[in-house]
């Protein structure tokens, strides 16, 4: 195939081109900090001290900037004497990706350092508690709030004007007010988490019903089916798998809600452990703490996605919306797939076996 | 070749046969009953007429066709008996009773399908009888028959998006039939459909239609589906927008692809040209300003 190919407009890549571009996204940043972190003469602004000579406040193990270590170099040469010994190295917050890789299993097992710090599992089912009441509480409300405003003008019309008003104030303004009404433990950081979703998901919800085909509401109508029914039975089943992927990305926004919601009252939860590991100087900690809350993101994301290609069958091949990486991966022809592209030769296979 | 070159029978000439029926379909019940139906379409304060002083009368079980060109309103013609959009003026009457709104004594076929995605194709066609507060099981048992007689049993189970075009439209007709409505309203049902499958979607409808106590209203751009199918032609123009005449189609029924050129046949559908295009000339015809781009001698005519 032609080099071109790999360009080509809104046309889909072959598999095998597919899955290389799908392991690079992930390859060339990685790559990018490997280099920055192995290779001596990138970067490496400080100097650790090995040996410490005779400067009389250089001990071993002292990090400092190149030029610091230049000048007190060349003092020692004018003066004479042991002349201090050391490598180049990056700033403590740039760990290499080795020591960020072991603090995702040695992260777990760290004792914490006082005796009423949760581990880093409790840490994250804090957090992921969190969330999961804060998305719960925010669709309870939500989706049938949304659906109502997408189905009928006279909700929209009621709703809409103050939620669109109301989703432009900071979820983390009402971050004080949610401290003195909830108090300062779980309440007001599910109560963020609420804010930051709960309008935006009116609004998204709205608008994914009101996309539902005119022509099926018509179809329905010509059938008998009116008032309520016609809700129950056309509305929602039309919008409901969209709806669902809506909700998957909405999931998205409250992670990103998290953090500035685990600050109010008590800093707890996942973002507690970042800013004591940040304190004690444990940067690859920190760093696989943050990578964490991105796998978990991306993992239940999958996960979601495949339940969805289970409950919504009739999705399978006509897809709207966001993909997901396992969608990705698992589109026509794609090498992750194992079932045979087609139906028919699907049938042929079996017919054979 | 045109059909001018051919010597054709007046398209009013009806064989004794054809008459008979004919006075016979005129004696039947009287299923729908348009009288003096206008439609206008208003913006900033100009209102638009797009056809007024429409009346017909549909029998029962006449396959009555409306024709026209594009804008004359066909479609808004029958939308407007199916009860989607409001008329601005006249009445419609169902069985002599004025309708109101859509309902499930007017069954419609849409051109893009409309089937339920999220439902299988037995789900499909027991929706309208689980609207009308059938049981389940009575539902499902009624779908299976309606489904064996378009000749879709096997896919009972299959979702739509697994079906090819024609297939699609032959569950959207099982689905709009297994209501049993009073009168079956299609709106350019084959449109989407490749000339083939066109032609084998005419004849199943030919024979269903045989089979199943309905009358149908039928829309279609395509003079050839409107002869074939049709007992009436209804032929609405535009500017003025209205009826321009409703033909009794000479051609004898069973009907079948071979009459396509018979000369009742050919001479109603050159009569429906007439009406839809106005009679045109050699001389008359539009010249595109096209400049010769070819070599000389390289002549394709």
């Amino acid at each position: 195939m032609a080099k071109s190919d790999w360009l080509g407009l809104k046309s889909e890549l072959p598999p095998r081109r597919r899955l290389t571009l799908i392991v690079l996204s992930f390859v060339v940043p990685i790559a990018l900090w490997s280099s920055v972190s192995y290779v001596p003469w990138l970067w490496h602004p400080n100097i650790r001290i090995s040996v410490p000579g005779d400067v009389d406040y250089f001990v071993e193990d002292m990090e400092l900037p190149r030029v610091d270590f230049q000048r007190e170099l060349e003092k020692v040469r004018e003066a004479g004497g042991t002349m201090p010994e050391g490598v180049r190295v990056n700033p403590i917050y740039l760990p290499p990706p080795h020591k960020v890789a072991r603090a995702f299993y040695t992260a777990f097992t760290t004792e914490p350092r006082l005796p009423n710090e949760p581990w880093l599992h409790e840490s994250l089912g804090v957090s992921i508690r969190t969330i999961l009441w804060g998305f719960i509480l925010s669709s309870l409300a939500g989706v049938p709030l949304g659906i109502l405003c997408g189905t009928y003008r006279f909700f929209s019309r009621l709703q809409e004007p103050f939620v669109e008003f109301f989703r432009y104030l900071p979820a983390p303004a009402f971050g004080a007010l949610c401290v003195a009404v909830l108090g300062i433990d779980a309440g007001p950081k599910i109560a963020i988490i609420f804010i930051g979703t709960f309008f935006q998901q009116v609004l998204v919800i709205a608008n994914t019903v009101r996309k539902v085909d005119p022509a099926l509401i018509e179809a329905a109508q010509t059938l008998g089916a009116r008032g309520w029914k016609l809700v129950r039975r056309v509305v929602i089943p039309a919008s409901v798998s969209d709806i669902y992927t809506d909700m998957r990305i909405l999931l998205g926004w409250a992670w990103t809600y998290l953090i500035v919601a685990e600050v109010v009252g008590t800093m707890s939860g996942i973002t507690y452990f970042i800013n004591q590991q940040a304190r004690y100087r444990n940067f690859d900690n920190v760093y696989a703490a943050i990578f964490m809350i991105g796998i978990i993101g991306l993992t239940s994301d999958m996960v979601l996605a495949g339940i969805g290609k289970v409950i919504f069958p009739w999705k399978r091949r006509t897809r709207s919306g966001r993909k997901s990486i396992l969608e990705w991966m698992q589109e026509p022809g794609s090498a992750w797939r194992k079932e045979p592209p087609n139906p028919r030769a699907a049938a042929a296979l079996a017919a054979k076996a | 070749m045109s059909l001018h070159t051919l010597e054709l029978p007046d398209y009013r000439e009806q064989a004794p046969e054809v008459s008979a029926r004919f006075k016979r379909i005129r004696e039947r019940p009287v299923v729908l009953s348009v009288k003096g139906l206008r439609k206008d379409f208003g913006s900033n304060g100009e209102t638009h007429t797009v056809f007024d002083e429409v009346s017909l009368d549909i029998h029962r079980r006449e396959f009555v066709t409306i024709i026209g060109p594009s804008g004359c309103g066909k479609s808004t013609f029958i939308r407007i008996v199916a009860g989607l959009d409001d008329a601005s003026g006249g009445e419609i009457l169902l069985d002599g009773k004025a309708i109101h709104g859509p309902g499930p004594d007017r069954g419609m076929v849409f051109q893009g399908y409309t089937l339920f995605p999220w439902q299988t194709v037995k789900q499909n066609v027991m929706f309208g009888l689980e609207m009308r507060g059938k049981a389940w099981n009575t539902a499902e048992s009624e779908a299976r028959q309606w489904l064996e007689m378009v000749g879709l049993s096997k896919f009972e189970n299959s979702y739509p998006h697994e079906l090819s075009g024609g297939m699609k439209q032959r569950v959207a007709i099982a689905r709009a039939l297994a209501n049993e409505p009073r009168i079956l309203i299609m709106d350019e049902p084959f449109g989407a459909l490749d000339a083939l499958t066109r032609c084998k979607m005419q004849s199943y409808l030919l024979q269903i239609w045989k089979k199943v106590d309905v009358t149908i209203l039928f829309i279609t751009h395509d003079l050839d589906e409107a002869v074939l199918l049709s007992d009436r032609i209804m032929v609405l123009g535009v500017n003025p927008g209205g009826v321009r005449e409703v033909i009794e189609n000479p051609v004898p029924r069973p009907r079948s692809v071979a009459q396509m050129l018979s000369p009742e046949f050919l001479s109603v559908k050159h009569r429906l040209d007439e009406l839809i295009h106005g009679p045109v000339t050699e001389q008359e015809e539009e010249r595109l300003p096209v400049i010769k781009l070819t070599e000389a001698g390289d002549e394709v005519e």
